[in-house]
């Protein structure tokens, strides 16, 4: 047993959070950001480079192979940097979806070319995620209606993948006729959504999971979930930092103010409740491929106590750097809405903490 | 990260619960801890440490199991007690504090001595730490002990020494360098509580019961070998005692231990036959402390890793007295609320008052407040967390500034 990273995850991790910090300079960031539409090609095609797009695809595609912890690293890292690229929904849930419901042939067209970068798909779960929107779709004849609404990475999508309330998914092209896609910007200018409304949108592909498609799909919803977790880890990390930085070279009354306890003190609680936090997620990812029957308990609880705990932090983080904090200056508000996104969308605390206590059979579903 | 165990450990892990399958009609209730151990817990004790499941490290010559170190050894152990819900051993101050503190700076002759009773049970241990103008400035301790014809003569007073009125030795940190600098001045000495010169008055708490004492030293002679390292070495010894107790008091596996203890209240069905794990905003409250219990224990494996790869954890060390005791107060609050009004009747005095559920509640539920405060309390944690956890600077100290 040991619970800690690898030497290669470390490298890994070292290694895009380097490429990161050199491409997403603030001034970049604002200027990325401000279209709201989550998706950038140059940034895109580097984190492809980089081997993110290929990642959890299997070896027997042409990917990598990796672990969900390792997707979590790099949600964590993406999450820090504030990063407008697609990547909880098009390079694992998709994956995901695609590995656990699709047939022999579907997954031999398509994870390719989720592999390659070229295929991105927008996801939405619907009301499987907990979402508050639209969520009424018909499949007839291979054809889908109806609306869908809050789809993830659906900004710079080739595809998307939509959910049917009986745990069926159906591959719709972007361009398909009879569909009508809204991006909107989000509060979280990094990342938007998307809203569907169709009409006789011919489905490319149905992924029927003929065995038990809800499970499947709550298998998919779940690691969706332990992405968040970890990009809210990684916001709330980089706010905390910024936080304890500030703290050590403002000066007031003649002295930093980390030296005042009033200050110190925050600094610290938001360390006290921050820290444990990283091993959930890591426990919680690790789980979704090597725990399977406790996967569904750690992803919710982990989706639910980091949002809870990274919205205090996101507070305290602002709050020690004053009316600095308030302003958009320093780009703070970044990360705090990267927090403030991550809790609303696949579901509140309150829809993950219901859906760990019927996977622990507390109640019926 | 590898959370798979090896067949050594699957098979350690069998063997521990067929153990407790088969023997767990032996085992004292759990927890308690506040009063001597009685017969029961004795032979309990004695079986444990027998089978290796108590005291697994420690060396055969001191009383010890004997087992190579093997800290995913002892994880499965508390993890596998901890599930079942029977009493994993005595633990107490001896046991987890000065015990660990010997092994890593005590004599062989102290070792030999003191660790083999204390870890079967038979002596008890008080810590003399506190003192009424020394508490969360340790390092002020006036008690003076002064050599004597080759003996400690102490003078002085000391308090929050829990279980002081019934321990059989106390581990004292006191001044015997007094021209030395305040940190330099101190040194650790063990003591005979039955020592002539020493008088013990109990400290009634706010739960209405006399959990600690205060501990008055007039003219108590010590010979000057019952010292562990030098003189002058004291707050050194004090503060690797205080690093096992703080681990101690944010313990991950007494949360997990209350929660599921919660659960089951939570369960049962009430007069009206509801349960209350079906009501949404009870079960919500539950629910958020089960994802914090979960974060606290995820994060004691990662420690436990950290320490079995001999890599300080920083920060995530520094952070568990004050997460774990306030944790632990929260979970306590869900208790006494469950329990509701039918759980406020109160009877705290005698060692019966540990055998009646809500009382014990009722009684953690303050006792939790005493565990916030002691140990370094929950400022003094966050000074540490904040200047040796994040490198935030001290505060000047008056007249500096």
């Amino acid at each position: 047993m040991r619970f800690g990273l690898t030497e290669d995850q470390k490298l890994f991790d070292h290694s895009l959070r380097g490429f990161l910090s050199a491409r997403l300079p603030l001034d970049v960031l604002r200027r990325l950001a401000e279209p709201g539409n989550g998706f950038d090609a140059d940034l895109w095609k580097g984190l492809g480079e980089l081997g993110l797009h290929a990642m959890l695809v299997p070896e027997e595609y042409g990917g990598a192979g990796l672990s969900l912890l390792d997707a979590a690293l790099v949600a964590e890292a993406l999450g820090f940097h504030a990063a407008p690229t697609p990547f909880a929904a098009s390079l694992v849930m998709a994956v995901r979806a695609f590995q656990a419901a699709a047939d022999d042939v579907q997954r031999r067209i398509w994870i390719p070319r989720i592999a390659a970068g070229e295929t991105r798909i927008g996801v939405g779960l619907g009301g499987l995620s907990g979402q508050t929107g639209r969520a009424a779709l018909r499949l007839q004849g291979g054809r889908l209606s109806g609306a869908v609404d809050g789809l993830l990475d659906g900004g710079g999508a080739t595809h998307f993948l939509v959910y049917l309330a009986d745990g069926r998914a159906a591959l719709l092209d972007a361009d398909a006729t009879g569909i009508t896609a809204t991006l909107r910007r989000s509060v979280d200018r990094t990342r938007p959504l998307v809203d569907l409304d169709l009409a006789e949108t011919p489905a490319v592909e149905v992924l029927e999971a003929s065995n038990a498609p809800l499970q499947v799909a709550a298998r998919v919803r779940d690691a969706g979930r332990v992405m968040l977790a970890a990009d809210m880890l990684g916001a709330a990390q980089a706010m905390l930092d910024r936080a304890v930085a500030y703290a050590k070279e403002r000066v007031q009354f003649g002295r930093v103010i980390g030296s005042f306890q009033g200050v110190k003190y925050m600094c610290a609680d938001m360390a006290a409740m921050f820290e444990p936090c990283r091993a959930m997620v890591w426990y919680s990812a690790y789980a979704q491929d090597a725990i399977l029957e406790e996967a569904a308990i750690a992803a919710n609880h982990a989706k639910a106590h980091l949002a809870e705990v990274t919205r205090e932090v996101a507070r305290l983080a602002t709050e020690v750097h004053g009316g600095m904090g308030f302003t958009d200056l320093l780009g703070l508000h970044f990360q705090f809405k990267r927090i403030t996104f991550d809790r609303q969308v696949l579901g509140t605390s309150e829809r993950c903490r219901h859906d760990a206590a019927v996977a622990q059979g507390w109640i019926g579903t | 990260m590898d959370l798979t165990l090896t067949e050594k450990h699957r098979t350690l892990r069998d063997e521990v619960d067929a153990f407790i399958a088969r023997h767990r009609d032996r085992a004292p209730r759990s927890g308690g801890g506040r009063k001597r151990p009685d017969r029961k817990v004795l032979e309990w004790q004695a079986l444990l440490l027998e089978a290796g499941y108590f005291g697994r490290n420690i060396p055969r010559e001191y009383g010890g199991f004997g087992a190579p170190h093997d800290l995913i050894e002892v994880a499965i152990i508390a993890d596998a007690f901890g599930r079942s819900g029977v009493s994993p051993g005595i633990h107490n101050q001896g046991i987890s504090m000065l015990v660990p503190t010997l092994l890593e700076v005590g004599t062989e002759e102290q070792k030999r001595r003191w660790i083999g009773p204390t870890i079967r049970g038979e002596v008890i241990w008080c810590q003399g730490y506190s003192e009424p103008g020394s508490g969360s400035d340790l390092a002020a301790a006036h008690t003076r002990a002064a050599v004597q014809d080759g003996e400690f003569v102490i003078n002085g007073q000391k308090i929050w020494t829990s279980s002081a009125h019934y321990a059989d030795m106390m581990f004292l940190l006191c001044r015997t360098e007094p021209d030395k600098p305040k940190h330099a001045g101190l040194s650790y000495l063990l003591v005979l509580m039955n020592t002539p010169g020493i008088e013990v008055r109990p400290l009634r708490t706010m739960t209405g019961r006399a959990e600690f004492n205060e501990t008055f030293f007039t003219d108590v002679r010590v010979p000057v070998d019952q010292i562990v390292m030098g003189r002058g070495d004291g707050w050194r010894v004090a503060n690797i005692t205080l690093k096992y107790e703080r681990l101690l008091l944010g313990d991950a596996n007494k949360l997990q231990h209350r929660l599921e203890a919660i659960r089951r209240m939570m369960q049962e069905p009430r007069s009206d036959g509801s349960r209350l794990l079906d009501c949404a905003e009870w079960r919500d409250r539950l629910l958020r402390l089960q994802g914090e219990v979960m974060a606290a224990r995820y994060h004691n494996l990662r420690l436990l890793t950290d320490q079995a790869e001999g890599v300080d954890s920083g920060l995530g060390r520094l952070i568990v007295k004050y997460h774990g005791t306030m944790l632990a107060h929260r979970l306590t609050s869900l208790a006494v609320d469950v329990l509701g009004s039918a759980g406020l009747a109160y009877e705290p005095q005698g060692e019966a008052a540990e055998d009646d559920p809500a009382t014990t509640w009722h009684i953690d539920y303050m006792y939790d407040i005493g565990l916030i405060i002691g140990g370094g309390s929950s400022n003094i944690q966050k000074n540490i967390i904040g200047e040796r956890g994040l490198g935030l600077p001290r505060e000047p100290k008056a007249g500096e500034a």
